[in-house]
């Protein structure tokens, strides 16, 4: 069946909310507007205003009641329009959902899922056009998943809600007009990285808006003759280093491709896993794409020349096998 | 050639235990360590067997006021480490609150919550484990004086964050409407908190979605070193909230007797569906605000104005004038009081450490373990 990122997500939805009363989804203009990027039209209709709940611009409060509610023994589903706006509900994620299991001595678990729109590309300016999905990613207690296919649109949700702590969604907002085959089987394994390409000279780890970029950077190479392997991280805490190292130790040489910047990204972590974890493998100094270190700007060819893009994936592909 | 690294952990020594792990005896009602029989006598003579209200609030206060002491005197010594903040002089709030809340109720305090707990019902040993850093302590030790944390009596923790718990009671008090459960969520919190985003983020969803939380605000006129009036352009508390359309209380936090009686109110209403309640007790700590604090921004002949309405000194006045209490009734409750405090530091000192080994345990759920919460 053909269908879109968009509408993936939404089976998903519907799918947990028929499944489990405890399913709850809250977030600003998820009801009647139908969500900021319609992942949730046509839900309320379905659910009602309880369990499809419109809240206020109140990114912390709401964020936090969500805590307070899985706490409550509820499973709520949380929408922050982006990543961008997450920033006013950080202390709720970093200081509450993250670390109250640890700090009680394990009397609580915080049973929260987090979705939220991420990444740039639509000119939308240095404001709207984060990716910080590296900064949660940093935080122990939380998982952190990043699906780039429609098949982990589709399922991701399910195993992230049946996990006991909270995690943390990132859709690239590039991704929800993706359109894709579902295969009858979309279960999603929430802890393993996944190839999504074989090759044999060089391993390209992408995620999320990345991936598209890659597979196409990947095509570009095979008409060229070089062959790369696209593995798609998509759990980017805790990282899967068994898949990452496995196709290091195949191909022998690494690119990151990362839609953050290069300074404490998490290109930077997965090379340092590489690097502890494999350095004998290499062949060459593992290498990276990120974004530059500039707040991303409004004008397209701007926004372009700041972004990750296939051509520069090709090219850093080249020189990582010195051809 | 692959090579792993060991990850850091476990290498480190155990803290420095100087008592033998013992099997201390843990009672919840902590056991009179030692009292003398002339003591017991006097408690037996004077005590009824169901104390009245009034005198369980005296004697809980006086329980809060001996630990908080005790707690002084820890850090001295080095037993107690980290922030840690003293309720003196504001123990009338606590118990007023605690003992209006009914036991099903959920309470989300702040970092100067030793009081809330006890008076929830987390045991002194438990309390004071934890104020140790041991693994017998309500948290495992994780949590230290300001995240005192028993979901079993639906204490959601001492929040180290200033406003940090209000956002999380409303979602405890959400989870119960959607669930169809009657019961109150309580969250304390400084008049600081007031200023914070979180108040006003909390106080509309609350009100808008009418959840019924009890916002408890303990009004001691100070943030840190920063007083009501430099920092709030309101410092009317109650209009502040009620612009939120929530009803609003407030009441001499200095008097036990009227703190239990407001909070009573304002919890009935909220119990029954009336939305959530403000209320605002007027108090004032006597200590500084952690023991870091030099407590150079108030005046002494302030803090002695204060000390004169101190809530053990003139509600036991009270209940003697009203002849509901003797001098030697008074003497027999502290006397319980301390004793509880000592077989609680006993307790703690005997407590074994957590292993190292366990430091990584609980970042994550174990497959299969208890999720804690209302189920
Ligand atoms: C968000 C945040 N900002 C600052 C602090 C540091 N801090 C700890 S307690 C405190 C004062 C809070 O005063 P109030 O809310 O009135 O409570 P009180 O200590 O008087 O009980 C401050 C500023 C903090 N813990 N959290
Ligand atoms: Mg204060």
């Amino acid at each position: 069946m053909r269908i879109s990122y968009r509408e993936a997500m939404r089976q998903a939805l519907r799918e947990a909310m028929a499944n489990d009363a405890r399913v709850f989804l809250m977030g600003e203009d998820v009801g009647r507007y139908g969500g900021s990027y319609a992942v949730s039209k046509g839900l309320l209709e379905e659910f009602g205003p309880e369990r499809i709940r419109d809240t206020p611009l109140s990114e912390l409060g709401f964020v936090g009641a969500g805590v307070g509610a899985a706490l409550g023994g509820l499973r709520p589903i949380v929408e922050v329009m982006t990543v961008n706006f997450s920033l006013l509900a950080l202390d709720q994620i970093v200081n509450s959902a993250s670390l109250l299991r640890h700090m009680s001595g394990g009397q609580c678990s915080v049973p929260l899922v987090l979705r939220m729109a991420t990444g740039a590309g639509r000119q939308l300016a240095a404001q709207h056009s984060h990716s910080l999905e590296n900064w949660y990613a940093h935080i122990p207690g939380i998982r952190v998943l990043a699906p780039a296919t429609v098949a982990d649109a589709r399922g991701m949700l399910a195993p992230a809600l049946a996990d006991p702590d909270p995690v943390v969604i990132f859709e690239h907002a590039q991704l929800y007009n993706l359109e894709g085959e579902l295969a009858d089987d979309w279960r999603c394994d929430i802890a393993r990285a996944a190839v999504r390409r074989p090759g044999t000279q060089a391993s390209v780890f992408a995620y999320g808006g990345c991936l598209p970029k890659a597979l196409q950077a990947a095509d570009e190479l095979a008409a060229a003759g070089i062959d790369v392997e696209v593995v798609d991280l998509r759990v980017l805490r805790p990282l899967d280093i068994d898949t990452i190292a496995a196709s290091v130790r195949r191909t022998h040489r690494a690119l990151v491709v990362d839609e953050g910047w290069r300074s404490g990204s998490l290109a930077a972590e997965v090379i340092a896993r590489i690097v502890e974890t494999c350095f004998y493998d290499l062949d060459a100094p593992p290498a990276r794409v990120c974004s530059e270190e500039v707040p991303i700007p409004y004008a397209k060819h701007l926004e372009d020349a700041a972004l990750p893009q296939p051509a520069k994936i090709v090219a850093a592909v080249k020189e990582l096998l010195n051809v | 050639m692959t090579r792993e690294r060991k990850p850091a952990v476990g290498v480190q020594a155990p803290p420095p235990c100087k008592s033998k792990p013992a099997q201390a005896k843990h009672s919840p009602v902590a056991a009179p360590a030692k009292r003398t029989r002339k003591d017991r006598a006097a408690v037996a003579a004077a005590a009824p067997e169901t104390p009245p209200l009034e005198l369980r609030l005296l004697a809980d206060m006086l329980r809060i006021r001996r630990m908080e002491e005790k707690c002084a005197e820890l850090y001295g010594a080095g037993k107690i480490r980290g922030f840690l903040h003293l309720y003196i002089g504001e123990e009338a709030c606590a118990t007023g609150t605690m003992h209006a809340l009914a036991a099903e109720d959920s309470v989300v305090a702040t970092y100067r919550e030793h009081g809330h707990a006890l008076l929830r019902g987390v045991s002194m040993d438990a309390i004071m484990a934890e104020m140790f850093g041991k693994a017998a302590g309500c948290s495992r030790g994780r949590g230290g004086s300001m995240h005192l944390f028993d979901v079993s009596r639906r204490f959601y923790g001492g929040n180290a964050i200033v406003g940090g718990g209000l956002p999380l009671a409303v979602g405890l008090a959400l989870a119960d409407m959607l669930q169809g459960v009657r019961r109150v969520t309580a969250c304390v919190f400084g008049e600081g908190a007031m200023a914070e985003g979180a108040f006003h983020e909390s106080m509309n969803l609350a009100a808008l979605w009418q959840l019924p939380v009890l916002f408890c605000c303990e009004n001691n006129l100070y943030a840190m070193g920063t007083a009501l009036a430099r920092s709030e352009s309101q410092t009317d508390l109650c209009a502040k909230a009620a612009s939120y359309k929530v009803a609003t209380f407030r009441a001499d936090g200095m008097d036990v007797r009227a703190v239990f009686d407001t909070v009573s109110r304002a919890a009935q209403q909220v119990r029954a569906g009336g939305g959530p309640a403000f209320v605002e007790l007027q108090t004032y700590r006597f200590r500084a605000h952690s023991m870091f604090d030099p407590d150079l921004y108030r005046d002494k002949a302030e803090i002695e104005q204060w000390k004169q309405r101190g809530p053990i000194h003139s509600f036991s006045g009270q209940l003697k004038a009203e002849g509901l209490l003797t001098e030697e009734l008074f003497l027999a409750f502290d006397a319980a009081a301390a004793a509880e405090v000592a077989a609680a530091t006993d307790f703690a000192e005997q407590a074994p450490w957590e292993p190292v080994a366990d430091l990584l345990k609980d970042v994550h759920t174990p497959a299969g373990a208890d999720e804690g919460g209302a189920r």
